[in-house]
């Protein structure tokens, strides 16, 4: 079975660190993890030029953030860059909820057809890392510092200065923009004092990524999500496994507050613990161990002046429900386009306020949702282990009940919400792909070729039209109808209530901006003013 | 179950609900928290305002607090 080879990336001496005065570079961009480096990409794609520094000098030590969202994948296709993390992830959008060893319930995430990418793949950070790099390495205007690690920041209103420590001592470096993807443990936060505010949870969970020679729990061995609550194997509150590619399975133990964390990740310790689960012969060789304890926590604010936090050195949830990966990679897709627009002067720089005010919800709804299933998979107090029991027992006949059962509220695209650059619908229109919606896909054809909608949205603002003619457009228009776009499923018409004559107007992350029931220039471009900080 | 108690969700955000629960928890003891429930058990039984309806949810709690 393959296994994955962590890269060393060489230090090299940047002509920077000789520079009399320090270098001035547009953006910078700390940190090389999945936030980083899909920020960067973005950049680099609309021409912007990026310095990226990462303290270390490979990707990811370890599996980490595993599930990959399907507006992540979408995200990642804009930058070109989905379709080898899909040949390489595991597939899968059920998940089952076990109480001890009876199935209570299972649980589709994408029962629909018509898209393009799955609910989920799941595929080690160090895989999604390393096609992000491969991508970055044909890309004009982006350079990587490995072993670059900031020690210093001096934040002014119009730039940054950075002192930076490599293995050949120390140099300075400034920055008309700094995104911070440095995790959750950023250095950039620390080093310009900013509070981390939210809940410290007490109980500790171990990760033990295994290699398997074949499926366990025999043929039923999942491509699935299994939660377990009070599982049979495992004396704690619950147990969850996720297959993912190269034969790595992820076993993860709820311990309880009580774990010594240094002991509870030895070997000696966790082999026990994985043979109660998948019998006593069955092989294994560790991967990667990992003890940790969940952290729901933010930053009041994620712009400060010249200074963008993205990811989670904006923003921390626990690991059940894949929205720590996936949130800060919609950061990224947020701020990238923004960034650029302001950076080649195309908006004014309060454009970049908006990436606070719509990801500063997004982070408090993964935060909720992320909380809330802490609570219910660990209970505080004896009443909340109570109903949280009932729930259980009377889920296996009732399904009001399955509704309740929280185990990790599973990442989906945050809708933008009173976004300030959305243009509220004028006419009447369905809820659905209501202005600050991320475009849903749909199949599409056109010079007899089957494609996707969300491939033709890669560039800036486009419009989607639903006509028989063309229209004359300040911006890019995707019509469907005849002699342009054929809905080969009707889905598109379905999804976006298309009726003839509506009109669409899309920003560069693919979210939708404002829309109409009739072409109106004078409308679209208001909304276009709107929509990047000018009105 | 074919009565006429409702058994699907209610609720178009079940979570609100549940978290609305335990939330009305916070810092009760457990005698005070038992308390709470028999008080919200009545308040819903009289909204519900059906014995029939009552005494089928009754049997399922009953039959399910023992599995």
């Amino acid at each position: 079975m393959p296994r994955f080879v962590h890269p060393a990336f060489d230090y090299r001496r940047s002509s920077d660190q000789d520079a009399a005065r320090p270098a001035r570079h547009k953006v910078i961009v700390i940190g090389a993890g999945l936030v980083g480096l899909t920020a960067a990409l973005d950049l680099a794609q609309r021409g912007v030029k990026v310095l990226l520094l990462d303290d270390d000098n490979t990707v990811s030590v370890g599996s980490r953030s595993i599930c990959q969202a399907k507006r992540t994948l979408e995200i990642w296709d804009r930058l070109g860059c989905a379709a080898p993390m899909l040949d390489k992830g595991v597939t899968w959008q059920v998940g089952r909820i076990f109480r001890g060893g009876q199935e209570v319930y299972n649980f589709d995430l994408q029962p629909e057809g018509g898209h393009r990418f799955p609910a989920f793949i799941n595929l080690q950070q160090y895989y999604v890392e390393q096609f992000l790099l491969e991508r970055l390495r044909g890309q004009q205007g982006v350079e990587i510092r490995w072993r670059n690690k900031v020690t210093g920041i001096a934040a002014h209103s119009d730039g940054v200065r950075l002192t930076v420590e490599t293995p050949d001592g120390l140099y300075d470096l400034e920055a008309d923009w700094l995104i911070a993807a440095d995790g959750a443990r950023s250095a950039i936060r620390r080093l310009m004092s900013l509070k981390f505010i939210g809940r410290e949870f007490q109980d500790r969970f171990l990760i033990a990524d295994l290699h398997l020679p074949e499926p366990p729990f025999g043929r039923r061995g999942p491509t699935e999500r299994w939660f377990w609550f009070e599982p049979t194997f495992h004396k704690g509150d619950s147990a969850l496994l996720h297959r993912q590619a190269d034969d790595v399975w992820r076993l993860d133990f709820q311990l309880g507050a009580d774990a010594d964390p240094d002991e509870e990740c030895k070997p000696e310790r966790v082999t026990p613990r994985v043979k109660a689960a998948l019998g006593a012969d069955f092989g294994f060789e560790f991967e990667w161990l990992s003890v940790y304890r969940f952290q729901c926590r933010r930053l009041e604010r994620f712009r400060h002046g010249r200074v963008l936090f993205a990811g989670d050195s904006a923003h921390q949830v626990s690991p059940f429900g894949a929205r720590g990966g996936n949130s800060g990679v919609q950061d990224a897709d947020n701020l990238a386009w923004k960034l650029a627009m302001v950076v080649t002067g195309e908006a004014p720089e309060r454009l970049l306020d908006s990436y606070d005010a719509e990801r500063g919800p997004a982070a408090d709804e993964n935060i909720l949702a992320s909380s809330r299933s802490t609570d219910f998979m660990s209970p505080k107090t004896s009443v909340a282990r109570q109903f949280r029991d009932a729930v259980l027992a009377l889920a296996e006949r009732l399904p009001f009940a399955r509704r309740l059962i929280n185990s990790g509220r599973l990442s989906v695209a945050s809708v933008l919400e009173n976004s300030p650059l959305s243009t509220p619908d004028r006419d009447p229109f369905p809820a659905a792909m209501r202005p600050g919606s991320p475009a849903a896909d749909a199949p599409l054809r056109t010079a007899g070729r089957d494609c996707w909608l969300l491939e033709q949205l890669r560039g800036g603002f486009t419009g989607l039209y639903f006509g028989e003619t063309d229209v004359a457009a300040c911006v890019p228009v995707i019509r469907i109808g005849r002699g342009a776009f054929e809905d080969r499923d009707g889905l598109a018409l379905q999804r976006y209530d298309g009726r003839p004559g509506t009109f669409y107007l899309f920003r560069p992350d693919q979210h939708v901006a404002a829309r109409w029931r009739s072409f109106d220039p004078a409308a679209l471009g208001a909304a276009l003013a709107r929509a990047t900080g000018r009105a | 179950m074919t009565g006429r108690l409702r058994t699907e969700t209610a609720f178009a955000n079940p979570d609100d609900f549940y978290d609305a629960l335990i939330e009305a928890h916070r810092g009760l003891s457990e005698e005070q928290s038992a308390q709470l429930n028999a008080k919200l058990i009545l308040l819903l039984a009289n909204h519900v305002g059906d014995l029939d309806v009552i005494r089928e949810a009754l049997a399922l709690a009953r039959g399910d607090g023992t599995s």
